[in-house]
């Protein structure tokens, strides 16, 4: 894992010592609100419903053991008991009083982490694949290029004050698990003819209002000109993009309106001054980073692992985690387990305290003390031996956190709506907690197959639904809470945004409404097709048809 | 019901908690003990004052929603402001713990 150098502890100890005297002015009556607002949202720090919302950032995901036990620790201590895990690999949370937060900092510093750049039109968190250094399927560790943009982006002078705000994403593999199409700049790293690895990149994709797929503004960059490149997407964007009008002002609209080719002229051109500046990487820089990421010594494990199959033969409920909630790791004997945080009727992404500290234990136990956090609102154990699983899953189950759901129709994401989110019209928890009550028997749940299911509050999109192969999105209709319902979504390197199936329901419908979809499905199916292959081979009407058979 | 019937809200400085004016610009917890404007006379006045007690800094974000009165007490009319009067319909149910099938 990357750890703080000097520079780095510097710079966090005095941002929250500046923020503390801040709150402290703010309390005293010697700022005005207009005043604080915008220093207080450049720490993180909203102000939604009921409280103070604190967004802290986990870079592409990754955290350590004691990260999170310190997470736990400020969730008990601070907060009510737990916190939320966002699609942005972030933790929020949801109950904190204002002159608390600069001590809660004072905690996150400790343990190297902040909340700056969580908020304004700033280059935010980069997210990263949450499986990045350990997938069999991976090209190389994105990490270390998550790290080289963390570092390049925090308070670069240039770019603190964009149009709008800025997401960049980056995955290792040709399996795009980070939405990088979805995303201000996706990166994928490729490996071109002659086996080089640079990096495919994607531009103006996102969510929100106006959904849009990303597309290529460069098949191949090589990997030393990252940075001079992304500075010239960036520079491009902060002079043309759109100041006068908010919903118009995101990279997308801008390249939509130029057009991808007049774009990435516009974006060469600009490179060309600066390909060879001081931001190129050079092999000494890139070797520094990477040093963090040095893959851990492993051991070596035979194939196959004989008590691991053994307990998957005699266990039929761990056979069915094992199933649904591992990756494949580059090392034999290694596995990637999947933490569901998506228990039947619980609230996506939230954990106590207790569930925290718990993971914080078995990782260190288990899976060398390192965790990471996916967009899908889950908890990632990079490393765990499998002759470890059984033992783990028991763990896991003490602690509510065996669920064997991953992929599976009750794996929601959810924003948190009209619940505590100053920005929606509608609940979206709630309706989650519903459908994952509804489809909790685990038979029907693997029958259905995978399947993804995002849930959003408002337009804004934060839970994903344009590119859920079911999304829900909440509506205001004359004061009452409705969702509409699309089909067709894909986050991953495939991505399309969903289309709207037709009217909306009110709360009371949905549940039915998404189990008429599923029973269509079921239906009209073809052998082993996912719900996603269907919807693309058949298109939407046939869904629409039962779901609006008797309006 | 009358559309004109509003009550001043507000978020506390320091918490953040929802709060609504009261008499003697007092800041309450309890929907039911907020003063309730009939008219739009009565709503500006509501305004000032709010103002005057942001000015001070004891809550921040004020605005003014529309309610109905009844026996049973004041009631908010948007599902926001239900929700903002009755806390999160979720979130205090914890995930309960999986036990292993
Ligand atoms: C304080 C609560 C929140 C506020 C006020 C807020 C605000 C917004 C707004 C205004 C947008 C639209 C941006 C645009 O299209 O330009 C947006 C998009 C988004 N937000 Fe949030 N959000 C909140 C919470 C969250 C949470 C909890 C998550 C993660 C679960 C999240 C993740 C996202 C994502 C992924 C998008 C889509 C961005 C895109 O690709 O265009 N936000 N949010
Ligand atoms: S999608 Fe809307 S309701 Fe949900 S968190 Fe984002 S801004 Fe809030």
């Amino acid at each position: 894992m990357y750890t703080y150098n000097e520079f780095d502890h510097a710079f966090v100890r005095d941002r929250t010592e500046e923020f503390r005297d801040q709150v402290a002015r703010r309390i005293a009556g010697e700022l005005t609100e207009d005043e604080f607002k915008p220093l207080r949202l450049m720490n993180g720090l909203y102000l939604q419903l009921h409280a103070y919302m604190l967004r802290v950032a986990i870079p592409y995901g990754t955290l350590s053991a004691v990260q999170m036990r310190q997470l736990g620790y400020i969730a008990r201590r601070w907060d009510r008991n737990w916190g939320h895990f966002t699609t942005r690999q972030n933790i929020q949370y949801n109950w904190t009083k204002l002159d608390d937060v600069p001590d809660i900092l004072d905690a996150l510093a400790d343990v190297e982490m902040h909340a700056i750049q969580t908020s304004g039109n700033c280059i935010r968190n980069v997210t990263a694949d949450q499986f990045a250094g350990v997938a069999a399927d991976e090209i190389e560790d994105s990490r270390v290029w998550a790290e080289i943009m963390r570092q390049w982006s925090t308070l670069h002078p240039e770019f603190t004050f964009l149009p709008r705000k800025f997401k960049i994403a980056i995955t290792g593999s040709e399996n795009d698990r980070a939405a990088v199409k979805l995303h201000d700049i996706g990166l994928r790293m490729r490996r071109n003819d002659a086996g080089e690895v640079g990096f495919e990149v994607i531009v103006g994709g996102g969510q929100g209002r106006t959904p849009i797929v990303g597309e290529t503004i460069r098949e191949f960059l090589p990997k030393q000109h990252l940075l001079s490149y992304l500075e010239a997407i960036l520079r491009t964007y902060n002079l043309l993009g759109r100041r006068d009008n908010l919903y118009k002002a995101r990279i997308k609209i801008l390249v939509a309106a130029v057009g991808i080719e007049k774009f990435a002229e516009m974006v060469e051109e600009e490179w060309l001054d600066i390909k060879d500046s001081a931001l190129t990487l050079d092999a000494a820089k890139i070797s520094e980073i990477e040093r963090h990421f040095a893959p851990p010594t492993y051991e070596d494990i035979a194939e196959p692992v004989a008590p691991y199959d053994a307990a998957r033969f005699t266990d039929p409920a761990f056979a069915t985690w094992t199933r649904t909630n591992l990756f494949p790791h580059k090392q034999p004997g290694y596995t990637i387990v999947t933490v569901s945080l998506k228990p039947a009727g619980g609230v996506p992404g939230d954990a106590t305290a207790e569930q925290m500290e718990a993971l914080a234990d078995l990782v260190e136990k288990y899976s060398l003390g390192e965790l990471r956090i996916a967009h899908e609102q889950n908890v990632v154990l990079p490393y765990v031996r499998k002759q470890d699983l059984h033992k783990l899953w028991q763990a896991l189950g003490e602690h509510g956190l065996a669920d064997a759901n991953i992929g599976l129709i009750t794996d929601i994401i959810s924003c948190p709506g009209l619940d505590y989110c100053n920005l929606a019209n509608a609940r979206a928890i709630p309706i989650a907690q519903r459908l994952s009550r509804h489809f909790a028997d685990p038979a029907l749940q693997s029958e259905i197959g995978p399947i993804t299911l995002n849930i959003s509050g408002c337009i804004n999109a934060c839970g994903h639904h344009h590119v859920g192969n079911i999304g829900i999105l909440g509506v205001d209709k004359k004061g009452v809470e409705h969702y509409q319902i699309t089909i067709g979504g894909i986050a991953d390197e495939n991505a399309a945004i969903g289309k709207i199936l037709g009217p909306s329901f009110p709360a009371e419908g949905v549940v039915d409404a998404i189990d008429t979809l599923i029973g269509t499905f079921r239906k009209i199916r073809a052998e082993g097709e996912t719900f996603i292959d269907t919807v693309s081979r058949v298109g939407i009407n046939p869904f629409k048809e039962t779901l609006y058979a008797n309006h | 019901m009358k559309v004109t019937t509003k009550v001043m809200t507000a978020n506390r400085l320091g918490d953040g908690a929802v709060v609504y004016l009261a008499d003697d610009n007092n800041w309450v917890l309890a929907l039911d003990d907020a003063e309730v404007a009939d008219g739009d006379d009565a709503a500006a006045a509501l305004e000032a004052r709010a103002a005057a007690s942001a000015a001070r800094q004891e809550v921040v974000s004020t605005y003014l929603f529309a309610v109905s009165v009844s026996d049973t007490g004041i009631a908010p009319v948007s599902q926001r402001e239900i929700i903002r009067a009755a806390g999160p319909t979720v979130g205090t149910d914890l995930p309960a713990t999986t036990p292993l099938v």
